[in-house]
């Protein structure tokens, strides 16, 4: 789970600061009862607005077996602060499943995608979750992005026995089994990428991450690995999501000289800490990052410049040599326009229907169960390389790769694993990882 | 030694940004006791204009007069900020003066429709503004690095706070727009034109967002929202410093800003937030009219 979960934090902040406001305000003029009043009010109308400008949304049509097409749910939040994300992947899924739909469906079936806004709101994910599952009677759904949307829709899949591929890299420690998960577990990035930096660019290690459960529980697993491995931690600190002033951090990080920074901030904050970085006189060549919430996409948004020489670990990238990635960057680009750019979870997202098409045609039918029986060992030569789902923990086996921030934007690959990598989300056959869930 | 010269410069630097943020609200919260939830926005547009600015110089002006690109930002910024608050006062804001929770709520929702429009017409990722090469690097005292971006900021904000008390206590519009702030009725049998007075004081407090917003440009992210980054903050520190007092706003965003990187110091980034909330609220129970309160003779 990478990116930032904002939404939460937004309506904490105006609710908190008008709770701050309404303090001082109350002593003039109001009751108790008006400003609790107001207050819900507020929240309807923040509300409101994201469920008003839903895209593309599809009103259920009469479901019948007889039919030649199989409904599938799309489900991202198309509204709201983490429409910044999951947009790209409605578009890739919507991408694959118009490829696969052009080269005859699957089963003889066209694909009719049913897409749904999540809002980047926890419940109205479980909500459409049960709609789709219920109303539509899909046959499997994509969606989530933040790991708060996949616990809030995991027992709506679980109670009606859906099927759900979830795209997105995230923490680990959860293997449900009517998920499908696309993206990497942690040591399918993380771990890789720390052994790779003790090797190659130092030992001493400072962690940076936002104040949440997936920075501390990555960092917590970091510490582990670099005992085990013997890199030394010099620090470790946590901002609030959102926070903009990393001057003082950034004097901590002078102090202690770390050769390394292992960057766990999501969403804005990175934006201000590279800058403040910069400006603080510390380059690329005076200590790495490594980031793992930085793809193609908030390159842009952070400014080149600011990025150049540091590191990123992924599954893939833009630039990633294969010859099915030349073909899907120039499909997405064709599709959605010449400035947009891939990135992994995009390509995740692509995989997902991809396989879930694959496990179909060998279950010869749609039944989930029928469908999880033979997704096991399931391969697809995804853009990224060839990808194979692991029966076991129903993720998949990934390729980890490790970038550098070129000055136009893209990656050049220094480092990947060679062969995909075997999931293991919870890090079962590493013995310093003993006690850590 | 060069931790303490940094740490000290920290505070400063963020007292400054966190000044520069709430200097327009002093204007409108604390002089004229509007609560303008939108605010932020108007942080959030003066920032979009620096990088349209920025776009405009990329495209249309030749590559050696880039560099200037920021100084054609601020006083755009200050328009566009003014531009804004102007509309929404004549628009919305008058006919709430005396519905304060009415407005901060129809003030939330302009937030929201701001915040919007900025996602239509710039798209939601975040938007990426070159500093001008004039602002990077840093002075070197001692061994501590003082980046000019943040001594520029000090610089500006200096100015702004000077300019503002230039104009308030000198100018004829200053002292007229005083006069409603201390006692409206008295002011308007004077023949002062409160209505007028009002657009124009509420044009400068947004305005003053906007240099905010260019600002900041060079030190965070720019996108939709980031204006709710910073608008708790800026209520803060107007009602730590003292409602309706300017100058109380200086001491406030400062000893803000000096805890605030001690305690970070110290601490963690978390912790200083709650250690500078919690010494907020207790200095509030002891003071509750802030740090300077403005005597008036109104009646209230």
């Amino acid at each position: 789970m990478i990116s930032p979960m904002p939404c939460s934090h937004y309506i904490i902040r105006k609710q908190y600061f008008l709770r701050g406001v309404c303090m001082t305000v109350m002593r003039k003029f109001w009751s108790k009862h008006t400003i609790i009043a107001a207050i819900s009010a507020a929240a309807l109308t923040l509300s409101g607005c994201a469920a008003s400008n839903a895209l593309n949304e599809e009103e259920d049509a009469p479901a019948a077996d007889t039919s030649d097409t199989v409904k599938v749910g799309v489900l991202h939040s198309l509204s709201g602060t983490m429409a910044i994300s999951e947009v790209s992947l409605r578009d890739a899924e919507l991408m694959a499943i118009e490829e696969i739909n052009a080269e005859g469906g699957v089963l003889g079936k066209q694909i009719e995608p049913v897409v749904e806004d999540g809002a980047s709101d926890w419940p109205t994910f479980a909500e459409k979750a049960k709609k789709l599952l219920q109303k539509d009677k899909v046959a499997t759904v994509f969606g989530g992005w933040t790991s708060a949307s996949r616990k809030a829709m995991l027992p709506v899949f679980e109670q009606n026995n859906g099927l759900l591929w979830y795209p997105v890299q995230y923490e680990g420690m959860e293997s449900s089994p009517n998920i499908f998960y696309t993206g990497a577990t942690t040591n399918q990035q993380i771990v890789p990428s720390v052994t790779w930096l003790l090797e190659n660019k130092g030992k001493s290690f400072f962690l940076i991450g936002s104040d949440y459960v997936f920075p501390r529980t990555a960092n917590k697993e970091i510490k582990a690995q670099l005992k085990a491995e013997g890199g030394t931690l010099v620090g470790e600190e946590y901002t609030p999501l959102g926070h903009t002033d990393y001057s003082t951090l950034i004097s901590k990080i002078k102090e202690e000289k770390p050769e390394v920074i292992y960057n766990t901030l999501n969403g804005d904050s990175n934006v201000a800490f590279f800058k403040q970085l910069k400006d603080a006189g510390i380059t690329a060549d005076d200590i790495t990052v490594l980031s793992v919430s930085i793809a193609e996409e908030e390159i842009r948004g952070i400014g080149t410049d600011i990025l150049t020489g540091h590191y990123a670990a992924w599954n893939y990238f833009q630039t990633t040599d294969t010859p099915e990635n030349e073909k899907f960057v120039a499909a997405y680009k064709e599709a959605y326009g010449d400035d947009r750019v891939t990135g992994d979870p995009i390509e995740a997202a692509y995989n997902a229907v991809y396989l879930w098409a694959a496990a179909v045609e060998k279950a010869e039918s749609f039944d989930v169960d029928a469908v999880k029986e033979a997704a096991g060992g399931i391969e697809f030569k995804a853009p990224g390389g060839t990808v194979t789902i692991d029966g076991d923990n129903q993720h998949t086996y990934k390729t980890v790769r490790v970038g550098e921030i070129q000055a136009d934007g893209q990656f050049k690959e220094v480092w990947n694993s060679g062969e995909p990598v075997k999931p293991d989300p919870y890090l079962e056959t590493y013995p310093w990882a003993e006690g850590l869930n | 030694m060069a931790v303490v010269i940094t740490q000290l410069f920290n505070g400063i630097s963020l007292g400054s940004i966190l000044l520069l943020i709430a200097l327009g609200l002093a204007i409108t919260f604390g002089l004229m006791n509007v609560i303008n939830m939108a605010h932020g926005e108007f942080i959030m547009a003066g920032a979009y204009t620096t990088y349209v600015v920025q776009q405009a110089f990329s495209h249309y002006i030749p590559a050696s007069l880039f560099n200037y690109y920021y100084v054609a930002a601020i006083p755009l910024s200050f328009l566009i900020g003014a531009l804004l608050g102007f509309v929404l006062e004549k628009t919305l804001i008058r006919f709430l003066y005396h519905r304060p929770l009415d407005s901060l709520l129809a003030t939330w929702g302009v937030s929201l429709i701001l915040q919007q429009v900025a996602r239509s017409i710039f798209g939601a990722p975040n938007v990426a503004v070159t500093a001008p090469t004039w602002l990077d690097g840093g002075l070197t005292i001692a061994g501590a690095v003082l980046p000019y971006k943040r001594l520029f900021i000090i610089a500006l904000v200096t100015i702004c706070m000077v300019s503002l008390y230039l104009y308030l206590d000198k100018t004829a519009a200053g002292r007229k727009m005083r006069a409603v702030t201390m006692n409206r009725s008295m002011a308007s049998s004077l023949g002062v034109s409160t209505k007028k007075v009002d657009a124009t004081a509420f044009a400068i407090g947004s305005g003053l967002a906007g240099i905010a917003g260019c600002a900041l440009t060079v030190l965070g992210p720019i996108g939709s929202t980031i204006g709710t980054y910073y608008i708790v903050d800026a209520f803060m520190i107007v009602i730590l410093g003292g409602i309706g007092s300017l100058i109380g706003t200086v001491f406030g965003a400062l000893s803000v800003g000096m805890l605030g990187t001690i305690a970070e110091f110290w601490s963690g980034a978390s912790m200083a937030k709650v250690i500078v909330f919690v010494a907020i609220i207790a200095f509030l129970q002891f003071k509750p009219a802030g740090l300077l309160s403005a005597r008036t003779r109104s009646l209230e």
